[in-house]
């Protein structure tokens, strides 16, 4: 089974990622077995059924808002955002939108070109479960990559992980 | 100058262990060329012609002696000798090794210097007045905010992978020194009715392919919210900038495409959510950090000292320098000195290793150990006595640090060109140095007097030739190096982009184009005019004509 790793630990994971090419009509839904996230596109046009399913969530590319699922968060469990490369900064700026501004409790997931280097920020701007593509790691290496999530232990700034700067936070010398 | 807590110096400590990691699994095949050029990029580290360049921060341009005695240490151990100031007040290494990097930035961090983002897509080094704290026009110091900048901005998590780099400066003087007009963001301090620090705030200028002067966003954002708004402006940009074209990725096209009306109408409404959250400083906050800039013990002295009088009148070189490189300083009986990196015989901006440890020598005896980088690629010892600038000089002299051409026709800013960077279409040091060898006679300079020529060796502008009275554009034709000119750029408070007055030259006819240029100030100047003032009273035609010929001229009317 898929390793990933979600609040700080490795663990198998079973979800799929549903991407539609492009003889794939949204309307024509036809889910796999098991947890799974949809595209942004599927949500859209099948709401009504998907939202009572909680095996389901929604993934957003990096060119998709998400102001879209903004109304539709409290039905979600899990909303992922992709990174087509790693890159493409924009969802270090989603995943910041949907915990401090929409409030999102449940699992915000990186997945795409996701690579260890990148896991401390990921983790900063709220995303808890980290899903490097398969193959990208063995699994000792994701076991050796769970470091990367410590790369640094006093940021200065505020952020979703630590909501307070290191001024409000510390007694700093003068 | 700010000095390091231990939250400040875990941060660099961590750092160094990173990219320390980062380089092992590089080098062994677990990072592939991809992955890993981001990561070096946000530690400086560039692939060069010739070795791996490492960029290192000096924020906002300021070095303690101690510092600058590493980097002397670094040039002799891990370079040729030698290092260069940059056009951001940075300074390179040409030649280190990859594998001894990490060794580099663990000896950068024992002296409170670190390389983090000084390349990359990411926020940059902030730059700032080299002049801040000592010059006679500044009504805010801009240091304090400079650093409460730099530690926000310092691995910011949701702006490690912008569209593009982004570049931050902050004046707070009449004069603008800081070249605030051409950064992704310009930020003027000043005053509201009520006596309060803000700023004003400039989006969207820039240099590079598409030169762009910036716009303003708000002229006046309350000190408490400086951060939170600079956030709006940073998430505004990282979702809707472009990403799919590298030449049209920086804000300036984005605000561009936008309008700056539709730009502010969208970071205003970002800001709203952000406005008074926990990025908000604090007074206490300001204070801890102000606190590191206090003025020096400065003397009680008189405003002229007579012996430095008694000395620039018996000895004409060194009244030569003190017109040209000696400035005036806030204090009484002090001085701001300019050490020039403008040696003729040198690459624009370079020092040796035995000129920084003699540098910081001069810094420990006679400026309160403190020195400055400029973005015109001059260091600056800030605060030094008139009784001791004979003294100074006598040593800058001997050392080859006193060429007394500050401002002047051959104070080139010059961006290192094809001779080491791996992106530019030509050589710009040789045409440097073949400049400042045609107008070798100082009389002769000083008779042109201020001027500002400013060297690029490719479209990224590195060497600011956009804003240069004189800016030369290295280019490439079929494979062979030619050089555009353009005429009536400036930087400071009336920030202009120069225009190019026509086809481009082959590297040997560059002395010549100048003296035609000059030779047609010469002849038309007003009494007391300026070179910029002429270009700008009676355009460029005068210049081209001097420059190609009648034909020229001609053949244009005949076009338009």
């Amino acid at each position: 089974m898929p390793k990933l790793i979600k609040n700080g630990r490795v663990i198998d994971d079973a979800a799929q990622i549903l991407v539609l090419d492009e003889t794939q009509a949204p309307e024509a839904l036809s889910l796999p077995e098991g947890p799974v996230f949809v595209p942004l596109a599927v949500w859209q046009a099948h709401k009504g059924i998907l939202a009572d399913n909680k095996a389901v969530g929604v993934w957003l590319d990096s060119h998709e808002s998400v102001e879209d699922l903004a109304e539709d968060l409290d039905s979600l469990s899990a909303v992922a955002l992709n990174f087509p490369k790693f890159t493409d900064g924009r969802a270090y700026s989603g995943a910041a939108l949907l915990r401090t501004r929409y409030g999102f409790k449940g699992e915000i997931r990186a997945i795409g070109d996701v690579l260890r280097d990148q896991f401390f920020f990921m983790q900063r701007c709220g995303f808890d479960t980290i899903q490097p593509k398969t193959g990208k790691y063995s699994d000792a290496q994701l076991n050796e990559a769970l470091a990367s999530l410590k790369d640094f232990s006093a940021p200065y700034q505020a952020a979703v992980d630590q909501p307070e700067p290191l001024f409000r936070r510390a007694q700093r010398a003068a | 100058m700010y000095r390091y807590d231990s939250y400040d110096q875990k941060i660099v400590d961590e750092r160094v262990a990173q990219f320390r990691d980062q380089t092992r699994r590089y080098l062994a095949g677990e990072l592939t060329d991809d992955e890993f050029r981001p990561l070096r990029l946000q530690n400086g580290l560039y692939i060069q012609r010739h070795a791996p360049m490492l960029r290192v921060a000096v924020p906002y341009g300021l070095l303690s002696s101690t510092q600058v005695r590493t980097l002397a240490h670094i040039a002799r151990t891990h370079d040729k000798g030698y290092a260069h100031i940059t056009t951001r007040q940075n300074v390179q290494f040409n030649w280190p090794e990859l594998k001894v990097v990490p060794e580099i930035l663990a000896e950068l961090a024992k002296v409170e210097m670190h390389a983090i983002q000084t390349s990359g897509a990411c926020i940059r080094n902030i730059t700032s007045d080299p002049f801040a704290g000592v010059a006679g026009d500044e009504y805010i110091d801009p240091r304090p905010w400079c650093e409460v900048l730099r530690q926000w901005s310092t691995f910011h998590p949701e702006f490690a992978f912008l569209p593009r780099k982004f570049k931050i400066a902050v004046n707070g003087a009449t004069q603008d020194r800081a070249v605030i007009q051409c950064h992704d963001i310009g930020l003027e301090l000043k005053r509201d009715a009520a006596g309060e620090i803000g700023f004003r705030v400039l989006v969207g200028g820039g240099m590079g392919r598409t030169p762009i002067i910036g716009s303003e966003i708000t002229d006046f954002v309350p000190w408490q919210h400086i951060i939170t708004y600079c956030e709006a402006i940073l998430r505004v940009y990282n979702r809707y900038g472009r990403r799919d074209n590298l030449y049209k990725a920086r804000i300036k096209i984005l605000v561009k495409a936008l309008g700056i009306a539709e730009f502010k109408r969208q970071v205003e409404e970002e800001w709203a959510f952000g406005k008074d959250g926990a990025n908000t400083l604090t007074e206490a906050e300001v204070a801890r950090v102000a606190a590191h800039f206090t003025t020096p013990a400065y003397a009680q002295l008189p405003a002229e000292d007579a012996a430095y009088a008694a000395q620039r009148a018996a000895n004409p070189a060194f009244a030569a320098w003190a017109r040209r490189n000696v400035l005036a300083h806030k204090v009484p009986g002090y001085a701001i000195v300019v050490l020039s990196l403008k040696d003729p015989s040198r690459a624009p901006g370079d020092i040796t290793d035995a000129q920084l440890d003699q540098v910081a020598d001069w810094a420990d005896a006679y400026s309160f150990g403190e020195v400055r980088a400029t973005h015109e690629q001059n260091l600056v010892l800030a605060d030094v006595r008139q009784s001791d600038l004979f003294a100074v000089w006598e040593k800058a002299r001997a050392a080859g640090l006193a060429t007394p051409t500050f401002g002047l026709l051959t104070d080139i800013i010059c961006c290192p060109g094809g001779d080491f960077c791996a992106l530019a279409n030509a050589k710009s040091i040789p045409i440097a140095n073949a400049i400042q060898a045609r107008f070798e006679d100082l009389d002769y300079l000083y008779d042109i007097g201020d001027i500002e020529l400013n060297i690029s060796g490719c479209m990224n502008s590195c060497g600011h030739h956009h804003v240069g009275h004189i800016g030369i554009l290295g280019v490439d034709k079929n494979g062979s190096e030619w050089y555009q000119v353009s005429l009536g750029g400036s930087q400071g408070n009336d920030t202009s982009i120069g225009k190019v007055i026509g086809r481009s030259f082959a590297a040997a006819e560059m002395p010549d184009v100048i003296t035609n240029i000059i030779d047609v100030y010469r002849a038309q100047r007003l009494e007391g005019e300026r070179f910029i003032e002429t270009v700008r009273r009676i355009g460029l035609d005068p210049f081209k004509i001097g420059v190609y010929g009648d034909a020229a001229i001609i053949e244009r009317k005949q076009h338009a």
